[in-house]
Protein backbone atom coordinates (compact mmCIF):
# COMPACT_ATOMS: atom_id res chain seq x y z
CA UNK A 1 0.00 0.00 0.00
CA UNK A 2 0.87 3.63 -0.37
CA UNK A 3 2.33 4.97 2.87
CA UNK A 4 0.08 7.40 4.67
CA UNK A 5 1.63 8.22 8.06
CA UNK A 6 5.14 7.32 6.97
CA UNK A 7 5.01 8.89 3.50
CA UNK A 8 7.65 11.50 4.37
CA UNK A 9 9.36 9.72 7.22
CA UNK A 10 12.62 9.47 5.28
CA UNK A 11 12.63 13.17 4.28
CA UNK A 12 15.46 14.74 6.24
CA UNK A 13 13.66 17.92 7.35
CA UNK A 14 9.98 17.08 7.16
CA UNK A 15 9.77 18.35 10.74
CA UNK A 16 10.06 21.95 9.52
CA UNK A 17 6.70 23.62 8.94
CA UNK A 18 7.57 24.84 5.43
CA UNK A 19 8.40 21.31 4.30
CA UNK A 20 5.26 19.93 5.91
CA UNK A 21 3.19 22.53 4.05
CA UNK A 22 5.06 21.90 0.79
CA UNK A 23 4.16 18.22 1.12
CA UNK A 24 0.46 18.90 1.54
CA UNK A 25 0.32 19.68 5.26
CA UNK A 26 -2.06 22.11 6.97
CA UNK A 27 -4.64 21.67 4.23
CA UNK A 28 -7.05 19.66 6.33
CA UNK A 29 -7.26 22.28 9.09
CA UNK A 30 -8.58 25.19 6.95
CA UNK A 31 -11.02 22.77 5.33
CA UNK A 32 -12.32 21.70 8.74
CA UNK A 33 -12.64 25.25 10.03
CA UNK A 34 -14.45 26.38 6.88
CA UNK A 35 -16.62 23.41 5.90
CA UNK A 36 -17.41 21.49 9.07
CA UNK A 37 -19.33 22.09 12.25
CA UNK A 38 -17.92 20.18 15.23
CA UNK A 39 -20.80 17.69 14.96
CA UNK A 40 -20.22 17.08 11.27
CA UNK A 41 -16.55 16.55 11.94
CA UNK A 42 -17.25 14.00 14.65
CA UNK A 43 -19.64 12.20 12.27
CA UNK A 44 -16.98 12.14 9.57
CA UNK A 45 -14.37 10.64 11.90
CA UNK A 46 -16.92 8.11 13.16
CA UNK A 47 -17.64 7.06 9.57
CA UNK A 48 -13.94 6.65 8.84
CA UNK A 49 -13.82 3.85 11.39
CA UNK A 50 -10.44 4.98 12.78
CA UNK A 51 -9.79 3.30 16.12
CA UNK A 52 -7.45 4.23 18.95
CA UNK A 53 -3.90 3.26 18.08
CA UNK A 54 -2.57 3.33 21.62
CA UNK A 55 -3.73 -0.16 22.46
CA UNK A 56 -7.41 -0.29 23.28
CA UNK A 57 -8.67 0.21 19.72
CA UNK A 58 -11.66 2.28 20.81
CA UNK A 59 -13.37 4.15 17.92
CA UNK A 60 -11.98 7.69 17.97
CA UNK A 61 -15.07 9.46 16.65
CA UNK A 62 -17.26 7.77 19.23
CA UNK A 63 -14.89 8.87 22.01
CA UNK A 64 -15.16 12.46 20.82
CA UNK A 65 -18.95 12.24 20.72
CA UNK A 66 -19.10 11.48 24.46
CA UNK A 67 -18.02 15.02 25.32
CA UNK A 68 -21.18 16.79 26.47
CA UNK A 69 -21.99 19.69 24.19
CA UNK A 70 -24.09 21.59 26.66
CA UNK A 71 -21.52 21.50 29.46
CA UNK A 72 -20.29 25.02 30.16
CA UNK A 73 -17.03 23.80 31.68
CA UNK A 74 -13.85 24.11 29.61
CA UNK A 75 -12.95 21.06 27.51
CA UNK A 76 -9.49 19.64 27.09
CA UNK A 77 -7.66 17.54 24.53
CA UNK A 78 -4.69 15.40 25.55
CA UNK A 79 -2.43 13.76 23.03
CA UNK A 80 -1.08 10.61 24.65
CA UNK A 81 2.59 10.43 23.71
CA UNK A 82 3.65 8.49 26.79
CA UNK A 83 4.65 5.56 24.57
CA UNK A 84 5.95 3.06 27.14
CA UNK A 85 4.51 -0.37 26.37
CA UNK A 86 7.63 -2.51 25.89
CA UNK A 87 8.16 -3.14 22.19
CA UNK A 88 6.42 0.07 21.12
CA UNK A 89 8.49 2.81 19.48
CA UNK A 90 6.28 4.22 16.71
CA UNK A 91 4.89 7.48 18.13
CA UNK A 92 8.40 8.62 18.75
CA UNK A 93 9.16 8.38 15.02
CA UNK A 94 6.06 10.41 14.13
CA UNK A 95 7.00 13.12 16.63
CA UNK A 96 10.62 13.24 15.52
CA UNK A 97 10.03 13.10 11.78
CA UNK A 98 6.60 14.57 11.15
CA UNK A 99 5.52 16.55 14.24
CA UNK A 100 3.21 18.90 12.35
CA UNK A 101 1.06 15.97 11.23
CA UNK A 102 0.47 15.22 14.92
CA UNK A 103 -0.17 18.88 15.71
CA UNK A 104 -2.60 19.32 12.83
CA UNK A 105 -4.48 16.23 14.05
CA UNK A 106 -4.58 17.70 17.56
CA UNK A 107 -5.96 21.03 16.37
CA UNK A 108 -8.70 19.29 14.38
CA UNK A 109 -9.60 17.06 17.34
CA UNK A 110 -9.66 20.06 19.66
CA UNK A 111 -12.04 21.82 17.26
CA UNK A 112 -14.30 18.76 17.22
CA UNK A 113 -14.72 18.79 20.99
CA UNK A 114 -14.40 22.59 21.23
CA UNK A 115 -11.36 22.49 23.47
CA UNK A 116 -9.24 25.60 23.81
CA UNK A 117 -6.38 23.88 25.55
CA UNK A 118 -4.48 20.90 24.16
CA UNK A 119 -1.72 19.06 25.96
CA UNK A 120 0.82 16.75 24.40
CA UNK A 121 1.96 14.43 27.19
CA UNK A 122 5.32 12.96 26.16
CA UNK A 123 7.21 10.42 28.25
CA UNK A 124 10.09 12.12 30.03
CA UNK A 125 12.82 10.05 28.47
CA UNK A 126 11.85 11.29 24.99
CA UNK A 127 13.86 14.50 25.26
CA UNK A 128 14.53 14.72 21.54
CA UNK A 129 10.96 14.02 20.35
CA UNK A 130 9.73 16.54 22.94
CA UNK A 131 12.21 19.09 21.62
CA UNK A 132 10.99 18.50 18.05
CA UNK A 133 7.36 18.84 19.14
CA UNK A 134 8.07 22.01 21.10
CA UNK A 135 9.82 23.59 18.11
CA UNK A 136 6.98 22.55 15.83
CA UNK A 137 4.35 23.98 18.19
CA UNK A 138 6.23 27.28 18.19
CA UNK A 139 6.33 27.27 14.39
CA UNK A 140 2.60 26.57 14.28
CA UNK A 141 1.93 29.56 16.56
CA UNK A 142 4.11 31.67 14.24
CA UNK A 143 2.00 30.79 11.21
CA UNK A 144 -1.33 31.29 12.95
CA UNK A 145 -2.32 27.62 13.20
CA UNK A 146 -2.34 27.92 16.97
CA UNK A 147 -3.29 30.76 19.28
CA UNK A 148 -6.18 33.19 19.04
CA UNK A 149 -8.61 33.21 16.10
CA UNK A 150 -6.94 30.43 14.11
CA UNK A 151 -6.94 31.28 10.38
CA UNK A 152 -9.64 33.87 10.99
CA UNK A 153 -12.14 31.24 12.13
CA UNK A 154 -12.74 32.60 15.59
CA UNK A 155 -11.48 29.32 17.09
CA UNK A 156 -8.75 29.66 19.77
CA UNK A 157 -6.35 26.94 20.83
CA UNK A 158 -3.39 26.94 23.17
CA UNK A 159 -1.07 23.92 22.93
CA UNK A 160 1.37 22.81 25.62
CA UNK A 161 4.06 20.17 25.29
CA UNK A 162 4.29 18.46 28.69
CA UNK A 163 6.91 15.86 29.56
CA UNK A 164 6.51 13.05 32.08
CA UNK A 165 8.84 11.54 34.62
CA UNK A 166 9.36 7.96 33.54
CA UNK A 167 6.22 6.09 34.57
CA UNK A 168 4.59 3.52 32.30
CA UNK A 169 1.29 3.92 34.10
CA UNK A 170 0.95 7.49 32.81
CA UNK A 171 0.09 6.05 29.40
CA UNK A 172 -3.18 4.89 30.96
CA UNK A 173 -5.54 7.79 30.33
CA UNK A 174 -6.74 8.51 33.85
CA UNK A 175 -3.21 8.22 35.27
CA UNK A 176 -2.04 10.57 32.55
CA UNK A 177 -4.59 13.11 33.75
CA UNK A 178 -3.51 12.74 37.39
CA UNK A 179 0.07 13.25 36.31
CA UNK A 180 -0.82 16.28 34.21
CA UNK A 181 -2.56 17.81 37.22
CA UNK A 182 0.71 17.56 39.16
CA UNK A 183 -0.20 14.54 41.26
CA UNK A 184 1.36 11.09 41.39
CA UNK A 185 0.45 9.33 38.17
CA UNK A 186 -2.19 7.02 39.59
CA UNK A 187 -5.25 5.81 37.73
CA UNK A 188 -8.78 6.76 38.72
CA UNK A 189 -11.99 4.79 38.86
CA UNK A 190 -14.16 5.05 35.77
CA UNK A 191 -16.95 6.14 35.53
CA UNK A 192 -16.90 9.05 35.41
CA UNK A 193 -15.02 8.68 32.13
CA UNK A 194 -12.62 11.44 31.14
CA UNK A 195 -15.04 12.60 28.43
CA UNK A 196 -17.38 13.65 31.25
CA UNK A 197 -14.93 14.39 34.06
CA UNK A 198 -11.29 14.37 33.05
CA UNK A 199 -8.55 16.94 33.41
CA UNK A 200 -9.33 19.43 36.24
CA UNK A 201 -12.71 17.63 36.48
CA UNK A 202 -13.65 18.92 33.03
CA UNK A 203 -14.63 16.97 29.88
CA UNK A 204 -11.44 15.63 28.30
CA UNK A 205 -10.49 13.48 25.35
CA UNK A 206 -7.25 11.50 25.41
CA UNK A 207 -6.06 10.19 22.03
CA UNK A 208 -2.89 8.44 20.99
CA UNK A 209 -0.33 10.19 18.74
CA UNK A 210 -0.88 7.84 15.81
CA UNK A 211 -4.67 8.17 16.02
CA UNK A 212 -4.44 11.96 15.87
CA UNK A 213 -1.87 11.83 13.06
CA UNK A 214 -4.37 9.88 10.94
CA UNK A 215 -7.03 12.60 11.19
CA UNK A 216 -5.63 15.14 8.66
CA UNK A 217 -5.41 12.35 6.05
CA UNK A 218 -9.01 11.32 6.62
CA UNK A 219 -10.13 14.92 6.14
CA UNK A 220 -7.95 15.54 3.10
CA UNK A 221 -8.75 12.41 1.19
CA UNK A 222 -12.11 11.42 2.53
CA UNK A 223 -13.69 8.62 4.44
CA UNK A 224 -14.14 6.40 1.38
CA UNK A 225 -10.47 6.56 0.55
CA UNK A 226 -9.51 5.79 4.16
CA UNK A 227 -11.77 2.78 4.26
CA UNK A 228 -10.15 1.27 1.17
CA UNK A 229 -7.39 0.30 3.60
CA UNK A 230 -7.86 -2.31 6.25
CA UNK A 231 -10.94 -4.39 6.96
CA UNK A 232 -14.58 -3.56 7.60
CA UNK A 233 -14.10 -3.27 11.36
CA UNK A 234 -10.42 -2.32 11.41
CA UNK A 235 -10.08 0.51 8.93
CA UNK A 236 -6.93 2.24 7.73
CA UNK A 237 -3.24 1.73 8.12
CA UNK A 238 -1.22 1.10 11.26
CA UNK A 239 2.40 1.37 12.22
CA UNK A 240 3.87 -1.83 13.63
CA UNK A 241 7.04 -1.72 15.73
CA UNK A 242 8.94 -4.89 14.97
CA UNK A 243 11.59 -5.89 17.50
CA UNK A 244 13.43 -8.92 18.85
CA UNK A 245 14.89 -11.73 16.80
CA UNK A 246 14.31 -10.63 13.22
CA UNK A 247 16.88 -9.60 10.64
CA UNK A 248 15.49 -6.09 10.09
CA UNK A 249 13.73 -4.71 13.17
CA UNK A 250 11.98 -1.40 12.55
CA UNK A 251 8.73 0.52 12.34
CA UNK A 252 6.60 -0.51 9.39
CA UNK A 253 3.31 0.95 8.20
CA UNK A 254 0.92 -1.54 6.63
CA UNK A 255 -2.82 -1.67 6.20
CA UNK A 256 -4.73 -3.42 8.95
CA UNK A 257 -5.44 -7.03 8.07
CA UNK A 258 -1.95 -7.61 6.65
CA UNK A 259 -0.71 -11.07 7.64
CA UNK A 260 1.75 -11.12 10.54
CA UNK A 261 4.01 -13.33 8.41
CA UNK A 262 4.33 -10.54 5.82
CA UNK A 263 5.58 -8.10 8.47
CA UNK A 264 8.00 -10.59 10.00
CA UNK A 265 9.29 -12.26 6.84
CA UNK A 266 9.02 -9.70 4.04
CA UNK A 267 9.50 -6.42 5.90
CA UNK A 268 11.54 -7.74 8.81
CA UNK A 269 13.69 -10.05 6.69
CA UNK A 270 12.63 -13.16 8.61
CA UNK A 271 13.88 -14.66 11.85
CA UNK A 272 17.52 -13.85 12.63
CA UNK A 273 19.59 -15.95 10.26
CA UNK A 274 20.27 -19.44 11.52
CA UNK A 275 17.52 -19.40 14.14
CA UNK A 276 14.02 -20.73 14.56
CA UNK A 277 10.84 -18.93 15.60
CA UNK A 278 9.64 -19.84 19.08
CA UNK A 279 6.86 -17.38 19.91
CA UNK A 280 5.52 -13.95 19.00
CA UNK A 281 4.15 -11.20 21.23
CA UNK A 282 1.90 -9.42 18.73
CA UNK A 283 0.70 -6.21 20.37
CA UNK A 284 3.13 -5.05 23.04
CA UNK A 285 4.43 -6.84 26.10
CA UNK A 286 1.04 -7.12 27.79
CA UNK A 287 -0.55 -9.24 25.05
CA UNK A 288 -0.69 -13.06 25.08
CA UNK A 289 1.66 -15.05 22.85
CA UNK A 290 0.98 -16.24 19.35
CA UNK A 291 2.70 -19.49 18.38
CA UNK A 292 4.65 -20.20 15.15
CA UNK A 293 1.67 -21.94 13.53
CA UNK A 294 -0.31 -18.69 13.94
CA UNK A 295 2.14 -16.62 11.91
CA UNK A 296 -0.37 -16.00 9.14
CA UNK A 297 -2.83 -14.29 11.50
CA UNK A 298 -4.11 -11.07 9.87
CA UNK A 299 -3.09 -8.01 11.84
CA UNK A 300 -6.45 -6.47 12.61
CA UNK A 301 -8.23 -6.08 15.92
CA UNK A 302 -10.72 -8.92 15.33
CA UNK A 303 -8.39 -11.52 13.83
CA UNK A 304 -5.72 -11.15 16.51
CA UNK A 305 -8.41 -11.39 19.20
CA UNK A 306 -9.74 -14.53 17.56
CA UNK A 307 -6.24 -15.97 17.61
CA UNK A 308 -6.26 -15.50 21.38
CA UNK A 309 -4.28 -12.30 21.73
CA UNK A 310 -4.62 -8.56 21.13
CA UNK A 311 -3.45 -6.13 18.48
CA UNK A 312 -2.69 -3.66 21.28
CA UNK A 313 -0.21 -0.96 20.32
CA UNK A 314 1.07 -2.97 17.36
CA UNK A 315 4.41 -3.83 18.92
CA UNK A 316 5.47 -7.19 17.53
CA UNK A 317 8.18 -8.84 19.61
CA UNK A 318 9.68 -11.89 17.94
CA UNK A 319 11.29 -14.55 20.13
CA UNK A 320 13.52 -17.27 18.71
CA UNK A 321 14.60 -20.63 20.12
CA UNK A 322 17.53 -19.19 22.07
CA UNK A 323 15.20 -17.80 24.77
CA UNK A 324 14.22 -19.63 27.94
CA UNK A 325 10.56 -18.75 28.36
CA UNK A 326 10.89 -18.53 32.15
CA UNK A 327 13.47 -15.83 31.50
CA UNK A 328 11.03 -14.05 29.15
CA UNK A 329 8.29 -14.23 31.80
CA UNK A 330 10.75 -12.87 34.36
CA UNK A 331 11.72 -9.89 32.19
CA UNK A 332 8.05 -9.03 31.72
CA UNK A 333 6.90 -9.44 35.32
CA UNK A 334 9.87 -7.45 36.63
CA UNK A 335 8.67 -4.63 34.41
CA UNK A 336 5.04 -4.74 35.53
CA UNK A 337 5.97 -4.97 39.19
CA UNK A 338 8.23 -1.93 38.80
CA UNK A 339 5.51 0.05 37.02
CA UNK A 340 2.53 -0.82 39.22
CA UNK A 341 1.43 2.52 40.67
CA UNK A 342 0.50 0.86 43.97
CA UNK A 343 -3.06 2.10 44.19
CA UNK A 344 -4.88 -1.27 43.94
CA UNK A 345 -3.85 -4.04 46.31
CA UNK A 346 -4.24 -6.97 43.86
CA UNK A 347 -1.85 -5.32 41.41
CA UNK A 348 0.60 -3.86 43.93
CA UNK A 349 0.94 -7.05 46.00
CA UNK A 350 0.14 -9.51 43.24
CA UNK A 351 2.79 -8.34 40.81
CA UNK A 352 5.35 -8.43 43.63
CA UNK A 353 4.45 -12.04 44.47
CA UNK A 354 4.56 -13.00 40.81
CA UNK A 355 7.94 -11.35 40.47
CA UNK A 356 9.35 -13.21 43.46
CA UNK A 357 7.97 -16.56 42.31
CA UNK A 358 9.08 -16.27 38.70
CA UNK A 359 12.50 -14.95 39.68
CA UNK A 360 13.05 -17.80 42.10
CA UNK A 361 12.12 -20.35 39.44
CA UNK A 362 14.45 -18.70 36.94
CA UNK A 363 17.26 -18.69 39.53
CA UNK A 364 16.88 -22.41 40.26
CA UNK A 365 15.09 -22.00 43.57
CA UNK A 366 11.58 -22.86 42.43
CA UNK A 367 9.44 -25.17 44.55
CA UNK A 368 6.85 -27.72 43.65
CA UNK A 369 3.47 -25.98 43.48
CA UNK A 370 4.93 -22.64 42.36
CA UNK A 371 3.26 -22.83 38.96
CA UNK A 372 -0.15 -23.40 40.53
CA UNK A 373 0.51 -20.57 42.97
CA UNK A 374 1.41 -18.23 40.09
CA UNK A 375 -1.79 -19.09 38.26
CA UNK A 376 -3.81 -18.61 41.43
CA UNK A 377 -2.33 -15.14 41.98
CA UNK A 378 -3.00 -14.30 38.33
CA UNK A 379 -6.63 -15.19 38.81
CA UNK A 380 -6.79 -12.91 41.83
CA UNK A 381 -5.39 -9.93 39.92
CA UNK A 382 -7.26 -10.26 36.62
CA UNK A 383 -10.19 -7.89 36.39
CA UNK A 384 -9.84 -6.77 40.01
CA UNK A 385 -8.00 -3.51 39.51
CA UNK A 386 -8.97 0.03 38.56
CA UNK A 387 -6.82 0.17 35.44
CA UNK A 388 -5.60 -2.52 33.04
CA UNK A 389 -2.02 -2.67 34.41
CA UNK A 390 -2.88 -5.64 36.58
CA UNK A 391 -4.40 -7.47 33.62
CA UNK A 392 -1.37 -6.49 31.53
CA UNK A 393 0.89 -8.30 33.99
CA UNK A 394 -1.32 -11.38 34.08
CA UNK A 395 -2.01 -11.91 30.38
CA UNK A 396 1.56 -12.62 29.21
CA UNK A 397 2.35 -14.59 32.39
CA UNK A 398 -0.62 -16.93 31.97
CA UNK A 399 -0.01 -17.26 28.25
CA UNK A 400 3.68 -18.16 28.65
CA UNK A 401 2.80 -20.81 31.24
CA UNK A 402 0.03 -22.16 29.03
CA UNK A 403 2.32 -22.66 26.06
CA UNK A 404 5.61 -23.45 27.80
CA UNK A 405 4.63 -25.09 31.08
CA UNK A 406 7.24 -27.79 30.44
CA UNK A 407 10.02 -25.19 30.70
CA UNK A 408 8.72 -24.04 34.08
CA UNK A 409 8.43 -27.64 35.30
CA UNK A 410 11.92 -28.48 34.07
CA UNK A 411 13.28 -25.38 35.82
CA UNK A 412 11.71 -26.36 39.14
CA UNK A 413 12.78 -30.00 38.91
CA UNK A 414 16.33 -29.55 37.57
CA UNK A 415 17.08 -26.11 39.10
CA UNK A 416 18.19 -24.81 35.71
CA UNK A 417 16.94 -23.79 32.27
CA UNK A 418 15.71 -26.34 29.80
CA UNK A 419 16.93 -23.88 27.18
CA UNK A 420 19.79 -21.70 28.38
CA UNK A 421 19.10 -18.15 27.21
CA UNK A 422 21.96 -17.13 24.99
CA UNK A 423 21.98 -13.79 23.24
CA UNK A 424 25.49 -12.64 22.48
CA UNK A 425 26.56 -9.01 22.54
CA UNK A 426 29.23 -8.32 19.99
CA UNK B 1 19.98 28.95 46.29
CA UNK B 2 20.54 25.82 44.27
CA UNK B 3 18.39 26.69 41.28
CA UNK B 4 19.81 29.37 39.03
CA UNK B 5 17.95 32.27 37.42
CA UNK B 6 17.60 30.50 34.08
CA UNK B 7 15.91 27.49 35.66
CA UNK B 8 13.61 29.66 37.77
CA UNK B 9 12.65 31.65 34.67
CA UNK B 10 11.85 28.44 32.77
CA UNK B 11 9.63 27.26 35.60
CA UNK B 12 7.74 30.51 36.10
CA UNK B 13 7.20 31.02 32.37
CA UNK B 14 5.75 27.56 32.08
CA UNK B 15 3.63 27.88 35.22
CA UNK B 16 1.67 30.75 33.70
CA UNK B 17 0.57 28.63 30.76
CA UNK B 18 -1.33 26.01 32.75
CA UNK B 19 -4.91 26.43 33.92
CA UNK B 20 -3.66 25.18 37.31
CA UNK B 21 -0.35 26.07 38.95
CA UNK B 22 0.04 22.55 40.30
CA UNK B 23 0.41 21.19 36.77
CA UNK B 24 3.80 22.88 36.63
CA UNK B 25 5.24 20.46 39.22
CA UNK B 26 6.43 17.84 36.74
CA UNK B 27 7.96 20.34 34.28
CA UNK B 28 9.57 22.10 37.27
CA UNK B 29 11.08 18.83 38.47
CA UNK B 30 12.39 18.25 34.95
CA UNK B 31 14.03 21.67 34.70
CA UNK B 32 15.53 21.32 38.17
CA UNK B 33 16.84 17.84 37.39
CA UNK B 34 18.44 19.05 34.17
CA UNK B 35 20.27 21.78 36.02
CA UNK B 36 21.22 19.96 39.21
CA UNK B 37 21.58 16.37 37.95
CA UNK B 38 19.41 14.89 40.69
CA UNK B 39 16.50 15.82 42.96
CA UNK B 40 16.34 15.95 46.76
CA UNK B 41 14.75 17.79 49.68
CA UNK B 42 16.62 21.10 49.31
CA UNK B 43 15.53 21.26 45.66
CA UNK B 44 11.90 20.49 46.61
CA UNK B 45 12.01 23.30 49.16
CA UNK B 46 13.04 25.81 46.53
CA UNK B 47 10.46 24.53 44.06
CA UNK B 48 7.81 24.77 46.73
CA UNK B 49 8.56 28.49 47.09
CA UNK B 50 8.71 29.12 43.34
CA UNK B 51 5.45 27.37 42.49
CA UNK B 52 3.85 28.34 45.80
CA UNK B 53 2.70 24.83 46.59
CA UNK B 54 3.33 22.93 49.85
CA UNK B 55 6.64 21.10 50.03
CA UNK B 56 4.91 17.78 50.65
CA UNK B 57 3.08 17.94 47.33
CA UNK B 58 6.33 18.45 45.45
CA UNK B 59 8.07 15.62 47.32
CA UNK B 60 5.05 13.38 46.90
CA UNK B 61 5.03 13.81 43.13
CA UNK B 62 8.82 13.58 42.80
CA UNK B 63 9.00 10.31 44.72
CA UNK B 64 6.66 8.70 42.20
CA UNK B 65 8.75 9.38 39.11
CA UNK B 66 11.74 7.09 38.77
CA UNK B 67 13.35 9.00 35.93
CA UNK B 68 14.83 11.54 38.32
CA UNK B 69 17.74 10.23 40.44
CA UNK B 70 17.16 11.09 44.09
CA UNK B 71 20.82 11.28 45.00
CA UNK B 72 23.94 12.55 43.34
CA UNK B 73 25.11 10.66 40.25
CA UNK B 74 28.13 10.97 38.01
CA UNK B 75 28.46 13.55 35.26
CA UNK B 76 27.02 11.01 32.83
CA UNK B 77 24.10 8.88 33.96
CA UNK B 78 24.09 5.76 31.80
CA UNK B 79 20.72 4.00 31.71
CA UNK B 80 20.75 0.70 29.89
CA UNK B 81 17.43 -0.82 28.85
CA UNK B 82 17.03 -4.35 30.26
CA UNK B 83 13.50 -4.98 29.02
CA UNK B 84 12.47 -7.78 26.66
CA UNK B 85 13.22 -6.35 23.20
CA UNK B 86 16.72 -5.23 24.20
CA UNK B 87 17.34 -8.48 26.11
CA UNK B 88 16.53 -10.50 22.98
CA UNK B 89 19.34 -8.55 21.29
CA UNK B 90 21.96 -9.15 23.99
CA UNK B 91 21.29 -6.50 26.65
CA UNK B 92 22.21 -8.87 29.51
CA UNK B 93 25.64 -9.44 28.03
CA UNK B 94 25.97 -5.79 27.15
CA UNK B 95 25.46 -4.92 30.82
CA UNK B 96 28.21 -7.36 31.78
CA UNK B 97 30.49 -5.78 29.18
CA UNK B 98 29.77 -2.27 30.44
CA UNK B 99 30.46 -3.20 34.06
CA UNK B 100 33.80 -4.67 33.04
CA UNK B 101 34.62 -1.73 30.82
CA UNK B 102 33.81 0.88 33.49
CA UNK B 103 35.15 -1.23 36.34
CA UNK B 104 31.99 -0.71 38.41
CA UNK B 105 28.91 -2.70 39.35
CA UNK B 106 25.34 -1.77 38.57
CA UNK B 107 24.24 1.31 40.48
CA UNK B 108 27.80 2.47 41.13
CA UNK B 109 29.71 5.54 40.00
CA UNK B 110 33.27 5.52 38.66
CA UNK B 111 35.85 6.94 41.12
CA UNK B 112 36.45 9.95 38.84
CA UNK B 113 32.73 10.72 39.21
CA UNK B 114 32.22 10.60 35.45
CA UNK B 115 29.89 7.64 34.92
CA UNK B 116 26.99 6.16 36.88
CA UNK B 117 25.66 2.89 35.48
CA UNK B 118 22.11 1.69 36.01
CA UNK B 119 19.68 -0.49 34.10
CA UNK B 120 16.11 0.64 33.47
CA UNK B 121 12.83 -0.46 31.96
CA UNK B 122 11.86 0.04 28.32
CA UNK B 123 12.92 3.40 26.89
CA UNK B 124 11.09 3.11 23.58
CA UNK B 125 14.03 2.23 21.36
CA UNK B 126 12.87 -1.37 20.84
CA UNK B 127 13.50 -1.72 17.14
CA UNK B 128 17.03 -0.34 17.52
CA UNK B 129 18.03 -2.66 20.37
CA UNK B 130 20.13 -2.90 22.40
CA UNK B 131 20.07 0.71 23.45
CA UNK B 132 20.88 3.07 26.29
CA UNK B 133 20.32 6.64 27.37
CA UNK B 134 23.16 8.85 28.57
CA UNK B 135 21.74 11.97 30.26
CA UNK B 136 19.25 13.17 27.62
CA UNK B 137 20.66 11.31 24.61
CA UNK B 138 19.63 7.93 23.19
CA UNK B 139 22.27 5.61 21.74
CA UNK B 140 20.88 2.73 19.72
CA UNK B 141 21.84 -0.42 17.79
CA UNK B 142 24.76 -0.74 20.18
CA UNK B 143 27.83 -2.92 19.69
CA UNK B 144 31.00 -3.28 21.76
CA UNK B 145 32.77 -1.04 19.29
CA UNK B 146 30.09 1.66 19.53
CA UNK B 147 30.12 1.61 23.32
CA UNK B 148 33.91 1.95 23.39
CA UNK B 149 33.65 5.01 21.18
CA UNK B 150 30.75 6.60 23.07
CA UNK B 151 32.56 6.25 26.42
CA UNK B 152 35.82 7.56 24.95
CA UNK B 153 34.04 10.56 23.42
CA UNK B 154 32.27 11.38 26.69
CA UNK B 155 35.53 11.12 28.65
CA UNK B 156 37.19 13.43 26.13
CA UNK B 157 34.32 15.90 26.40
CA UNK B 158 34.61 15.95 30.19
CA UNK B 159 38.36 16.43 30.00
CA UNK B 160 37.93 19.32 27.62
CA UNK B 161 35.64 20.98 30.14
CA UNK B 162 38.33 20.42 32.76
CA UNK B 163 36.28 18.04 34.90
Amino acid sequence: MEKVLFKYVEEPQQYLIDNYIKNGGYQALPKVLKDFTPDELIEEVKKSGVRGRGGAGFPAGLKWSFVPKTDVKPKYLCCNADESEPGTCKDRVLMECDPHMVIEGCIIAAFAIQAHHAFIYIRGEFAYPAFRMEEAVNEAYGKGYLGKNILGSGFDLDMIVHTGGGAYICGEETALLSSLEGDRGMSRIRPPFPAIEGLYSCPTVVNNVETLASIPHIINRGVDWYRTYGTEKSAGSKIFSLSGNVNRPGNYEVELGTPLSYVINELGGGIQTGHKLKAIIPGGSSTPLLMPDQIDTPLDYEAVAEAGSMLGSGAIIVIDERACMVWVAMKLINFYQHESCGKCTPCREGTLWLKRLINRIEHGEGKKGDIELILDICENIMGRTICPLGDAAVMPTESIIKHFRDEFEYHIEHKKCKVKTDYAFE
Amino acid sequence: MILNDATIKEITTRMERYPSRKSAILPALTYAYRQVGHLDAPVYKELSKIIDIPYVEIAEAASFYTMFPKKEVGRYLIQVCHNISCSLRGADNMLIYMQEKLGIKMGETTPDNLFTLISVECLGGCSAAPMMQVNQTFYEDLTREKIDKILADLSAEAEKDGK
